[in-house]
């Protein structure tokens, strides 16, 4: 196996969605979900508003339980580090307190060595260049600030699988890129990422996998090159195409 | 009217006298109703945060009583400490009827519910907000509590305030189990009540306004101090 590869298998992973389904009352929002995360690349979720995306992503956090199929991760989480996993929610769910004390409750959650707090809380906001800004409130930052923070935290708890649903949704393309960059650094860092996004050229940018979601099911799985090459179904075509032809006709 | 003036110039000549007597009245009135706030609070605030953070069977029933236990006429509860504490009470033994210890039980009593209810008020809806949050933290239920109840902090102030504003305020509870003795259990409330009682309606009314300027320099205070902290730490 590539060294590489190699390094950032993770302990948790891979993670196994064997017919996963939703359903709340009569809705069936997800349906036969069948997908194996693998520690090797970034999994990039992609499909219109309401194909399902935050459903998916929350199901494997855990923060909601499928009511059909299972889901199975390697080794189960250990209990002494709870915080294998982070995610980052579409809107940023920050304390009413400053960036610093924001980034320091994660590390409490975490149970992370009062000795190593102080240098995990400075590495992290350096990496997210929020070290001025650290005594701030953090809810009185700008939405790519706070989206930072968010990042800040994840980044804090060091975990070993991070899932970002559309961490740039607000953001413009400056802000973007530097997500783009920190989503890059957790990457290098031997983070596996699942993140969901709309953005067709970030996609391109840093998917190795792509997995489109349309109406609640897995339409199409590919790596990142074979979608964007040619992709096989027509719901890929179609997502890819009526996205160019909406831009190409909005501009 | 002229009642009204006497009672201002009785209300000034009283706080300018500094006279031993009404700093004691006004020592214990803010001793008996401050312990009986912290007391409420610290039981209150976690108990109210718990209920809006939990599902159980019977969860709304309960919410229902709080809120109805907020309108709590203070001679109930005086009376309901008066029958644990008296000499045949299940607490009778204690010896504690007539103290200052009974009046802070009475007037917990009564905030107890205020208190609980505008917490469980306040930290519901954070909850809707921070839910995800901290089950994505895998935080267990203390701390969650604390996370939520921290977040809170500023509301959570003006509920104790409103506890505080009805504790200094009432004068049916720490009568009937404080009993009004002087030197020993009377209050700010009980006196105004015995002075009126008496006819000596000037003085009835300086208390008065003594107890309304009390009570307005504590809200002052604690406003400014909101204001102060808030500036800090931005919320
Ligand atoms: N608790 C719920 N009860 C009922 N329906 C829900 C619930 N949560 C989500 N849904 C529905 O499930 C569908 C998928 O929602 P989801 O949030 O996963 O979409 P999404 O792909 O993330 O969309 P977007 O791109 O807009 O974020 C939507 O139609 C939504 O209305
Ligand atoms: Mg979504």
């Amino acid at each position: 196996m590539d060294p590489a590869v190699a390094g950032r298998v993770t302990s948790v992973l891979p993670l196994k969605l064997s017919g996963v389904g939703l359903t709340i009352g009569q809705h069936t929002l997800l349906k036969d979900i069948h997908h194996t995360f693998t520690g090797s690349s970034i999994s990039v979720v992609m499909g219109h508003n309401g194909a399902g995306k935050t459903l998916l992503l929350k199901i494997c956090h855990g923060l909601i339980p499928p009511t059909a199929g299972r889901l199975q991760w390697h080794r189960p989480a250990r209990a002494k580090r709870p915080c294998v996993q982070a995610m980052v929610f579409q809107r940023p769910v920050l304390l009413r307190r400053s960036v610093e004390q924001n980034i320091r409750h994660v590390l409490k959650a975490g149970r992370i060595a009062k000795s190593e707090t102080g240098r995990a809380v400075q590495q992290a906001l350096a990496m997210s260049r929020l070290t001025d800004m650290a005594s701030r409130p953090a809810r009185q930052l700008s939405g790519g600030e706070q989206q930072r923070v968010a990042l800040a935290r994840a980044w804090a708890a060091r975990p070993e699988v991070l899932i970002l649903d559309e961490p740039c949704t607000y953001l413009d393309p400056a802000a973007t890129l530097e997500v783009e960059q920190i989503i890059t650094a957790f990457y290098d860092a031997g983070t596996k990422i699942i993140m969901a996004t709309h953005d067709i050229a970030q996609a391109r940018r840093l998917a190795g996998e792509i997995i489109l979601m349309h109406q609640g099911k897995i339409a199409e799985c590919a790596g990142g090159h074979e979608f964007f090459g040619g992709p096989c179904s027509d719901q890929a075509r179609a997502f890819l195409e009526g996205r160019l032809w909406t831009r190409g006709n909005s501009i | 009217m002229n009642d009204l003036g006497a009672s201002f110039a009785t209300a000034f000549r009283l706080l300018l006298s500094l006279d031993p007597d009404l700093l004691q009245i006004v020592g214990l009135s803010l001793y008996v109703s401050v312990s009986a706030v912290a007391i409420a609070s610290f039981l209150g605030m976690p108990f109210g945060a718990l209920v809006a953070m939990t599902r159980f069977p019977g969860r709304g029933a309960l919410v229902i009583v709080l809120n109805a236990f907020m309108g709590l006429p203070p001679v109930v509860a005086g009376l309901f400490v008066y029958l644990m504490l008296s000499r045949a009470g299940p607490l009778g033994d204690w010896g504690l009827l007539f103290t200052p210890s009974a009046m802070i039980a009475a007037q917990t009593l009564l905030v107890l519910p205020i208190v609980a209810a505008l917490t469980h008020q306040t930290i519901g809806d954070l909850h809707i907000e921070y839910d995800e949050y901290l089950r994505s933290l895998r935080m267990g239920r203390v701390s969650s509590v604390l996370t939520l109840l921290w977040e809170g902090r500023y509301s959570l102030f003006t509920a104790a305030l409103a506890g505080f504003g009805r504790a200094i305020a009432e004068v049916g509870a720490v009568m009937i189990v404080g009993g009004n003795i002087n030197h020993v259990t009377r209050v700010m409330t009980t006196s105004i009540a015995l002075e009126t009682m008496k006819g000596n309606l000037a003085l009835a009314l300086g208390l008065g306004v003594v107890l309304l300027a009390i009570v307005a320099l504590v809200n002052a205070l604690a406003f400014e101090l909101q204001r102060w902290t808030r500036q800090w730490q931005g919320a």
